[in-house]
């Protein structure tokens, strides 16, 4: 298969992924300087804010379905393009985290805190920014190969991450629920095939008897 | 119920000419816009885009040294949740709202009840500009130059009873004419209330227009409540009931969250909302690098309203 041969994936079709990555910041960044007739509305804090959070989550989101998709294409080449999605979903949302602090609070940092603490919104959505942390450090070629077995361990965190930046939005809203329920939804179906298919691998080896094998963080035959 | 239609002759016998002038003259804009409409085919969404002037405005000293935000920024950030709970929605959302003819039915506690005509509502009214600072709960803030007349001198036309503890307002339920009601977001109708004695407070507004035209359909069209010391969801728009009572009403947002919204829903630095914080604003309009700026009790009109809740525990009674 050339359309998802190594090459044309590293030639054509990261760059294209990456370009389109970059759309919603460039639609924000146009915005935020009026440019060409992008305006970001009345309060430009809040459509810079939630513009980038929701891109945040929306990024994390489709970084979760890149391991459903070997399921389903049965084949790894869509894990080449795992770590450049995850990065953008940790840009946008440390970005957002940035606009939060330097525009929105204006470095106001007795304020920041008491958010922090007293918050519970903030106090989750600061708790998935830190858990992001260790996994965009260790997005390395290098940090995957010192590490070993021990990445994709540390990688599972992308769960709980999705968990929190999905509840971090839920809290904030004002009554109308519709938008994060969606991505609720859509976490729990991320999440819940993950366990699904678990379970059933788990099952399927005690029948035949078979120890679970190990992989790699580089063999990506069966990735879970 | 009574319905009172226009009386042109009664009212030239009772009003003053300069007001009934004045009235005609809204009521003649509303008839040639409406009569543009009509010719051009199009729809009510032509009504929208022509713009209103009010006549016989007269200016106020209220807001002097305040600078108004753009009347692009008023209305076209709303939380207007009839047409919808993004900002942007009332405005895209209530093109084909058309605000007239627009009944208001008075009940309850009052000698005179019955159900009235705007025209019958406004008629007796002259117009004034305030300039006033508003605060929405979600720590946001703008500067409006409304239209409109003191709340107090419409509801004393309606005679209140000594049981008249306090006044409850509705918006217009009509699901046809407003979407954001085909959902439940809110217990529709919207429902909001004051004391009787905040209700009667000179600063207390009855709305009809902004910068000097009338309201928009995002901002409450035909008539909506100014109470600048309250958060911003008090002030109930599009209203079309007005019920005197002996017990406070259950307003909308205090049913939806009551841990969150209050009756008395006074903007207060000092009583944080349960989820953000209450001591800063955004100023609406302000540039994306200006800093947030202190929220003030009262909105900053504490010296004027303050005295109506001595005595009580604000943070209990928020």
């Amino acid at each position: 298969m050339t359309l998802v041969s190594a090459k044309t994936i590293a030639r054509v079709w990261k760059p294209l992924v990456f370009a389109a990555c970059l759309l919603p910041a460039l639609q924000l960044g146009l915005g935020a300087f009026a440019i060409a007739g992008f305006s970001l509305g009345a309060n430009p804090v809040e459509a810079l804010l939630h513009g980038l959070g929701k891109w945040g989550l929306n990024l994390l989101l489709i970084t979760l379905c890149v391991t459903p998709l070997t399921w389903i294409v049965r084949a790894p080449w869509p894990l080449r393009f795992r770590r450049m999605l995850g990065l953008f979903a940790f840009s946008y949302v440390m970005l957002h985290f940035l606009v939060y602090a330097i525009l929105d609070q204006g470095l106001a940092w007795n304020f920041i805190v008491e958010d922090i603490v007293e918050r519970p919104y903030i106090t989750v959505g600061i708790g998935a920014l830190l858990l992001l942390l260790p996994l965009a450090l260790t997005s390395t070629r290098r940090a995957m190969r010192r590490l070993g077995r021990r990445w994709a361990k540390i990688h599972q965190l992308i769960y709980p991450i999705a968990i929190l930046g999905v509840w971090h939005y839920w809290w904030q809203v004002k009554q109308d629920w519709r938008e994060p329920l969606v991505y609720a939804s859509i976490v729990a179906l991320l999440l819940g095939a993950r366990l699904v298919r678990h379970n059933l691998r788990k099952v399927r080896s005690a029948v035949a008897g078979k120890p679970t094998t190990e992989l790699a963080p580089g063999q990506t035959r069966n990735p879970i | 119920m009574l319905i009172r239609r226009p009386n042109d002759i009664r009212s030239s016998e009772i009003t003053d000419k300069d007001l009934y002038l004045g009235r005609r003259r809204f009521l003649r804009g509303a008839a040639a816009t409406a009569g543009a409409v009509l010719a051009a085919g199009l729809g009510p969404r032509i009504a929208l885009a022509a713009r209103q002037r009010l006549d016989d405005v007269r200016k106020t000293d209220f807001g002097k040294g305040e600078t108004p935000n753009s009347y692009q920024d008023i209305t076209s950030y709303n939380n207007f949740y009839e047409f919808g709970t993004g900002k942007a929605d009332p405005a895209a959302n209530s093109g084909d709202f058309d605000p007239a003819p627009w009944t208001v039915q008075i009940s309850g506690e009052a000698e005179v009840t019955g159900e009235f005509t705007l025209e019958d509502i406004l008629a007796p009214h002259p117009l004034e500009e305030r300039i006033y600072r508003l605060r929405c709960v979600e720590a946001w803030s703008m500067v409006v130059p409304w239209v409109g007349f003191p709340l107090g001198d419409l509801l004393q036309r309606f005679k209140p009873l000594s049981a008249a503890k306090y006044v409850e307002f509705r918006t217009l339920h009509d699901p046809e004419r407003m979407p954001g009601q085909r959902r439940p977001v809110l217990d529709w109708p919207y429902v909001e209330g004051l004391r009787m004695d905040e209700a009667m407070h000179p600063l207390a507004l009855m709305a009809v227009g902004v910068y000097g035209e009338v309201l928009p359909n995002q901002n409450g069209a035909p008539m909506r409540l100014v109470v600048p010391w309250k958060y911003g969801f008090k002030s109930i728009k599009s209203i079309d009931r007005i019920i005197f009572r002996e017990t406070p009403p259950r307003s909308s947002w205090e049913k939806a969250a009551p841990n969150e919204y209050g009756f008395y829903a006074n903007v207060n630095p000092e009583v944080d909302h349960p989820r953000w914080s209450q001591k800063r604003e955004r100023r609406i309009g302000a540039s994306a690098f200006a800093s947030k700026i202190p929220t003030r009790k009262f909105n900053g009109y504490g010296e004027q309203v303050a005295s109506l809740y001595s005595g009580m525990d604000l943070a209990r009674n928020y």
